[in-house]
């Protein structure tokens, strides 16, 4: 029998609020406690959804240790109390792991093997900091094939200023500026809490308390704020904490489904996956990733960035987003991009980063009927860039 | 703060304080700041929050903070993870001196927990774990409460210790739910061994007005706390009838009462009362009433047996006296069981469900041991059809118990029990077979009631592998594992019976190689003087009912007819062999046995007349308290002379033994409290069994 490609559809997403790593919010809270919270609030926000229909959930985290460990796919569908016949699995793309659990499974869904899953990511990196227990081969160093620096990713920031010597520090810090100033607007207007799900958090000092907005947010930032701050990476160097998402801890998921599923359960789809693309580039910028996989996407769907009327990219580092900009020849306060701000003021909780662009996409598709196509597109540590084309199912524009 | 509050305060010197610790919370849906208190001792759910004066304290002072805000929406309690609150610390309790200090201790709950019901703020408990006595109690002081569907337990057990739910308990539960459903918490199940009920219940019982699921309890009770803040969600709760079902609610409980305990406890009668009144009483008169009755209670004889029969079971259980090093038990991979009759098969059924180890049972007769495998594999059958075990396990468990013809199938086994006729000849011989086969390390068990171990032994290869492994019947039911060291038995034998007994989750305590031990001297005894009561002219109603101020599970011809008059016949005779002047065999009984009688009570519970014939003659009737008396005269002395022989290490194994093996009630605490508190001890022995008050551990 031929077989057809089924379309794709993004239903929902939620998160937790995120937290910032060491002493924050999340201190003394389980990463897989964070993933399960998510995955019951999916389940109640879509009642149309029986349990027992998801085919899979896919739960990404960079680093697959202790909570983070044991196929958190898995262990986190049965503390969810999803059926026992609902299976899972772990994955992992660094930053781009979330990112990469939808279109992984995405791709399944359209191959015909799953109908509906759950995707999304977690990473407490106050409980696992970033390379914990990583052991790079030695060939790394003595073939030259990866600078060592290229392990810290603020260092390969401060690579992509040398790069591109008109991305000033001025010009980073005034996205972050106006990164910070869209999520407080946003949050003002209700638009990110929408996705949040209230969570539980536990301290022994303080008593149980509750997460009900990310705590990273510096709604106060300003150019002077930041130009006083230092730049860990470099000594007279460009990225600062202020430039730059934070160490964060947060868990986000989604539902998938098939085009057809979806209108079978009566689920509400809010977008249509088009196409996905991810391309390597030199670890040691890293921060590039997104321009080559973004073009690559756009090449091969024929279009031209000027197609697309929404941007959500990842804020790793301002410089990597001004990049990205640049290449493209799109202005650094353009209001296609982050319209709600993005990880410089939310926070980046790494592997869960990539279902949050995805949710606040589709709550901007919702409100502007006019846009037809957005972009997903995120930075990955060791030199890769990661995009997802989306097209809007409220476009009421011309076909 | 009152002076007798300071005095208490000092008696809990050593108190684990439970803080309580308030933080803001966001409530959803815009229904504004909720003060969320958490309860929590620092320490892990083995040690669970509990609450002495420091803890109270603290946990006003939180309310009195949250209560005095004007700008939030609710206030919540909930526990740590996994607990909720398990009730008032009980450690400084025995130390109480006076009824003031006794009665400023119940004050104070109420001073504090009545904060949350009369608060103007809506107050809502977060019962995410256990809970039990005052921490119900403060559940049931807030205006609302969600329970998580993951409570393992929750429960009223005051009643069962010797006190009263004296922190709002009897009068705040009646008023929710209705007389009759409080009685089940606050009298049916402490009675029922402590029976406790799990979070579902306590939604269906309508204590709790929500219930979630564990994943996300406090979030998601938290939501329903919101909408019910915003008037989204009206709780209703069923009208509670406070007219004539209340009190015919009373009326039955107070007649059950009555035939189980016969006054001997005063904790549920004063509970029940408790209930009764607080039909019409106001809140301030139902919560001095339970003062009142807190103040009684702390001070009362019953509730320090209670306390001391609780710590027998919570730690002297699992720390038997006496037993060697366990570092020095082997290792047990499969289990033998000589004979394939009743006992064997619950034996055989007891180690394969809790060792998980291959169980063999062996009989000569094919017919006999098909029969007895059949019987455990139907066990297993019927533990399937109730949901006990999974149909994995089940096939399990088959797999493990199978039958052999010959003793061969001992060979590698390292543990042996043998479950054969109470003959002295026909162990020795058996023994003797197994030994041929087995290791010389293996354990040899024997479950004899009354013989010596030590002789059982004597003709063996290796004396020192055989421990007497006494177990109660029915076996499932009766925690008691009496273990007796025979001359020879060495350490590594003995180390291994105690590792085995843990391992099948009984509680044991080591016996020396006395005739009949512990439970069955004391039980023969005590029945022997009922019985010759009845020999010297009393009627045998009149002597059963003797001993009924006890509150003893079942009077003593009832027990006679559970055991088995032939069994029993055996059990006197071996002790009248012993000791002749302190017991004597029964010729009523003698006769009962000749006459192949086995129930002594009919199906309406009278004596069955053929009995009853049995049971005349004698000229010199006693009365009933004449009957009592010399029976625990009798105890008192037996049991001082079996300390004095060393036949276990305290007077605490003693109680241990009976409230584990024969179910004596904790009022007592077992016996030797009451015979301490009833001056019998003295008269009898010159001395107490505890100069000290009676100590666990």
């Amino acid at each position: 029998m031929p077989r057809t490609a089924r379309d794709v559809v993004f239903v929902d997403g939620a998160r937790t609020p995120f937290g910032k790593s060491g002493k924050g919010l999340y201190a003394e809270t389980r990463a897989d406690d964070l993933v399960v919270r998510v995955i019951r609030e999916l389940i109640r926000r879509n009642p149309g959804l029986p349990p027992e229909r998801i085919d899979e959930v896919a739960i990404a985290a960079t680093t697959q240790i202790g909570d983070q460990g044991l196929t958190i796919g898995r262990s986190a569908a049965l503390l969810a109390g999803l059926p026992r016949s609902v299976p899972g699995f772990a994955i992992d793309r660094m930053c781009a792991g979330a990112l990469t659990a939808v279109t992984t499974t995405a791709a399944g869904i359209s191959f015909g093997a799953y109908d509906v899953v759950i995707a999304g990511g977690v990473e407490h990196m106050g409980r696992h900091p970033m390379g914990e227990g990583v052991d790079p081969n030695p060939r790394f160093l003595s073939e030259k094939l990866v600078d060592p620096e290229a392990l810290v990713m603020g260092n390969t920031a401060e690579n992509l200023h040398d790069r591109f010597p008109s991305l000033t520090k001025e010009r980073a810090d005034a996205y972050a500026v106006r990164s910070q100033e869209k999520t407080a607007k946003a949050y003002a207007d209700g638009k990110i809490q929408q996705d949040l799900v209230e969570t539980l958090v536990r301290s022994a000092e303080l008593g149980f308390g509750l997460a009900s907005a990310d705590e990273p947010p510096r709604p106060d930032t300003s150019m002077a704020t930041l130009a006083g701050l230092k730049t860990p990476f470099r000594a007279h160097g460009r990225v600062t904490p202020g430039n730059a998402a934070g160490l964060n801890d947060g868990a986000t998921g989604a539902i998938m489904a098939a085009e057809d599923t979806a209108a079978e359960l009566g689920l509400d789809a809010r977008m249509r996956l088009v196409d996905f693309s991810f391309a390597g580039v030199e670890p040691e910028v890293m921060g590039v990733g997104p321009v080559p996989a973004t073009e690559r996407l756009l090449a091969r769907q024929g279009m031209g960035i000027d197609d697309i009327g929404l941007i959500e990219i990842n804020e790793a580092f301002a410089v990597q987003v001004l990049a990205f900009l640049e290449h493209f020849g799109i202005a650094d306060d353009d209001s296609r991009v982050n319209p709600w701000g993005g990880a410089i003021a939310v926070g980046h909780p790494l592997a869960s980063s990539g279902v949050r662009l995805m949710m606040q996409l589709a709550r901007q598709f919702a409100e502007r009927p006019d846009v037809r196509y957005g972009l997903t597109t995120m930075c990955v540590g060791m030199g890769m860039g990661g995009t997802v084309l989306w097209e809007n199912v409220n476009y009421k524009g011309d076909k | 703060m009152s002076s007798p509050i300071t005095a208490a305060r000092e008696l809990f010197g050593d108190e684990v304080v439970t803080r309580a610790i308030s933080r803001d919370v966001e409530l959803p849906y815009g229904a504004g700041t909720a003060v969320l208190i958490t309860l929590d001792n620092g320490h892990d759910h083995t040690k669970p929050n509990t609450f002495g004066p420091s803890g109270l304290l603290a946990l006003g002072e939180a309310i009195d903070a949250a209560t005095a805000r004007d700008d939030i929406a609710a206030i919540a309690i909930t526990g740590k993870p996994f607990i909720f609150a398990v009730g008032a610390d009980l450690n400084g309790v025995p130390r109480i001196e006076d009824r003031d200090q006794a009665l400023a201790i119940g004050r104070l709950g109420h001073d504090v927990f009545r904060k949350l019901g009369e608060s103007d703020i809506p107050t809502f408990a977060l019962v995410n774990g256990a809970a039990m006595g005052g921490g119900v109690e403060l559940a049931l002081h807030c205006r609302y409460r969600t329970v998580s569907t993951g409570v393992p337990a929750f429960a009223l057990p005051e009643a069962f210790l010797g006190l009263v739910p004296g922190w709002g308990g009897t009068y705040l539960l009646p008023h929710l739910i209705g007389a009759e459903q409080a009685l089940k918490l606050i009298i049916d199940n402490p009675l029922a061994q402590n029976r406790m009920i799990k979070g579902p219940k306590v939604r269906e019982m309508g204590i709790a007005d929500a219930s979630f699921e564990p994943a996300d309890f406090v979030e998601e009770s938290l939501r329903w706390a919101a909408k019910v803040v915003k008037g989204d969600i009206e709780v209703r709760r069923p009208e509670v009838d406070r007219g004539d079902a209340w009190d015919r609610a009373v009326d039955t409980a107070r007649f059950v009462l009555e035939g189980k305990l016969h006054g001997a406890a005063p904790a549920p009668v004063r509970a029940l009362d408790l209930v009764a009144a607080a039909k019409n009483r106001t809140r301030d008169e139902g919560f001095a009433a339970e003062d009142e009755a807190l103040a009684d209670l702390i001070m009362s004889d019953e509730l320090k047996a209670g306390l001391y029969a609780f710590d027998l079971n919570q730690k002297r259980a699992k720390r038997p006296a006496g037993a060697p090093d366990k570092s020095l038990a082997r290792k047990v991979t499969k289990v033998g069981v000589v004979g394939a009759g009743l006992m064997a098969g619950q034996l055989a059924l007891l180690f394969a469900r809790r060792l998980n180890v291959p169980v063999v049972m062996t009989d000569l007769d094919a017919e006999r041991l098909d029969k007895g495998v059949g019987y455990v594999h139907g066990e297993i059958d019927t533990l399937l059809a109730k949901g006990r075990v999974t149909p994995d396990k089940a096939n399990r468990l088959k797999g493990l118990v199978t039958g052999s013809l010959t003793k061969e199938a001992f060979a590698d086994a390292d543990f042996v029990i043998e479950a054969v006729f109470e003959e002295m000849k026909i162990k020795q011989q058996v023994f003797a077979e197994v030994e041929a086969y087995v290791s010389a390390e293996a354990v040899l068990a024997t479950n004899t009631s009354s013989l010596s171990v030590s002789e059982m032994a004597g003709g063996l290869k290796h004396p020192e592998r055989v421990v007497g492994f006494h177990f109660f019947n029915p076996v499932a039911v009766l925690p008691l594992l009496e273990i007796i060291r025979g001359e020879q038995t060495d350490d590594a034998a003995l180390a291994t019976a105690f590792a085995v007994s843990k391992g099948l989750k009984k509680t044991s305590v080591l016996v020396k190689d006395a005739p009949a031990f512990v439970v069955n001297r004391l039980l023969t005894l005590f029945m022997g003087e009922v019985l010759a009561a009845v020999e010297e002219g009393t009627e045998p109603e009149t002597a059963d009912r003797a001993v009924a101020p006890l509150g003893l599970p079942m009077p003593p011809l009832l027990l006679l007819q559970l055991v088995g008059p032939a069994v029993a016949l055996h059990v006197s005779e071996t002790l009248h062999a012993a000791f002749p002047d302190r017991f004597a065999v029964s010729e009523q009984h003698r006769k009962l046995v000749e006459a192949g009688k086995t129930a002594i009570y009919g199906p309406d519970f009278t004596i069955d007349p053929e009995v009853k014939a049995l049971f005349t003659g004698g000229d010199r009737p006693s009365e009933e308290a004449a009957i009592l008396d010399r029976a625990l005269r009798a105890l008192a002395r037996e049991i001082r002379l079996m300390l004095d022989e060393g036949v276990v290490a305290e007077a605490a194994d003693i109680d241990l033994c009976l409230i584990t093996g024969a179910g004596w009630p904790f009022h007592l605490g077992g016996i030797t409290p009451y015979l301490d508190r009833t001056g019998i001890a003295e008269q009898v022995n010159g001395s107490r069994f505890h100069p000290n008050g009676p100590k666990a551990v």
